[in-house]
């Protein structure tokens, strides 16, 4: 057995070294170093279809993330899915008139949502619902479309 | 012939007296983890036991543990990097190892390899304790063997596990990141950012944690157990180390899958 004082060393070292990978994980691994609970407001948007879209997807506004989806439901009786959109405090200049359409990162990535800044005066307030939101686009249906086209062409010399 | 001779009857009866033998074992089990629990307050006077027992716990299986953690990320490394160029999708290697290292890999073999190297220990030198009556001699002078032996050792099996395996994930995610970035020519910032967008810290890290937590719990409440309930003969304290490892493996594998379930899975 080694001496007390070096065996407490030694366990020092290694609780030292363990909170540190812990750390590590925290911050360079995972997301967290980008995670804020910071000052954030809600916002809706309702879609016909919201394709893949999950909840932490991204929010973004010219490509720069400003917030994430924090909870995705369903309205029943509009048949629509309701989006909630937790968006970071700073960005609280919105015009009423701002709609939000659902992009594909690349040909097969995760689907986020694009805000499209308005033009109006007056600013969406916390809690605000977007209006003239542009559903997911879903790539059986394109194909489905150019497929039905190019058969009308063929049809219709 | 009488019923009790049949051999129908016997074939339920040792069934039965296994299935009592196995309740009974369960029952004593828990009760030997509520005792274990109530010296944690003895413990907290005497945090130089606790040290002791890092040490020789915690300290001593670090090596192996971070050893392995870097031939497993490497691996990790080499097979991803593997499968996701023929997809021209090797940009998420980091994700793939980091996701797999912190969701799977880091509690779990982590957690096997602690069985192996610390549980198998523990109960090797309880059992002894048990073969030699030290802990009757200490029951004697009116020292509770639970809470001076037992419950420092349980506790210091329950506070490694999950440094141990932080420490598991860390250096395989480095050693894949060695092999991906090094020396296959992987994207740097494409390797990082990809993990960093991958993985959630409440869902994969907080869950790996949680992870081996119960891990840890659970290898060395088998490893001081099995020592404890020793049968008092050389062969007993070797069946009883045999079967620390064989239990623990089984206990972290299907736990594994139910935590995996309860966290991850939509079941």
């Amino acid at each position: 057995m080694l001496h007390s004082k070096s065996v407490a060393f030694f366990v020092g070292l290694f609780v030292f070294v363990g909170i540190c990978a812990l750390f590590f994980l925290a911050m360079q691994v995972s997301n967290l170093s980008s995670f804020n609970d910071r000052e954030s407001y809600h916002l809706i948007a309702k879609f016909e279809n919201i394709g893949g879209l999950k909840v932490r997807s991204p929010i973004t506004v010219s490509g720069v993330r400003i917030g994430r989806i924090s909870n995705i439901s369903y309205d029943k009786n509009n048949y629509e899915a309701i989006v909630e959109m937790r968006i970071d405090a700073e960005y609280d200049t919105f015009p009423t008139d701002t709609s939000a359409s659902i992009f594909t990162a690349g040909l097969l990535g995760e689907q986020y949502i694009s805000l499209n800044v308005g033009s109006e005066d007056e600013f969406l307030a916390p809690g605000d619902e977007l209006e003239l939101n542009q559903s997911a686009l879903v790539l059986e249906e394109i194909i489905g479309k150019f497929l039905f086209s190019r058969a009308e062409e063929r049809a219709s010399p | 012939m009488k019923f009790e001779e049949s051999p129908i009857f016997a074939i339920f009866e040792r069934l039965g007296s296994k299935a009592i033998g196995t309740l009974e074992k369960l029952g004593r089990s828990s009760l030997f983890l509520m005792r274990i629990f109530c010296g944690v307050f003895e413990l907290l006077r005497r945090s130089g036991l606790l040290i002791v027992q890092l040490y020789s716990v915690g300290v001593l299986t670090f090596l192996l543990i971070a050893i392995s953690g870097l031939f497993v990320g490497m691996v990790l490394g080499l097979q991803g990097y593997t499968i996701l160029s023929d997809f021209g999708a090797e940009q998420t290697l980091g994700v793939m190892v980091a996701a797999s290292l912190v969701r799977e890999l880091g509690p779990v073999v982590s957690a096997l390899l602690f069985a192996g190297r610390a549980g198998s220990a523990l109960t090797a030198e309880i059992g002894i304790m048990i073969v030699t009556e030290q802990l009757s001699g200490m029951e004697m002078m009116a020292v509770d063997p639970i809470k001076r032996i037992i419950a420092p050792r349980f506790f210091a099996g329950l506070i490694s596990m999950p440094l141990l395996a932080a420490i598991f994930s860390m250096i395989g995610v480095l050693g894949g990141y060695f092999v991906g970035v090094g020396l296959l020519g992987v994207d740097e910032g494409a390797f990082w950012s990809q993990m960093q967008a991958g993985l959630d810290f409440r869902e994969d890290i907080l869950n790996g944690v949680i992870k081996s937590v119960v891990f840890g719990c659970v290898v060395t409440w088998i490893a001081v157990f099995e020592g404890y309930d020793t049968v008092p003969t050389s062969e007993g304290v070797s069946r009883a180390t045999t079967r620390t490892v064989v239990h623990s493996a089984f206990a972290i594998l299907a736990l594994d899958f139910v935590l995996t379930a309860l966290m991850f899975g939509n079941l």
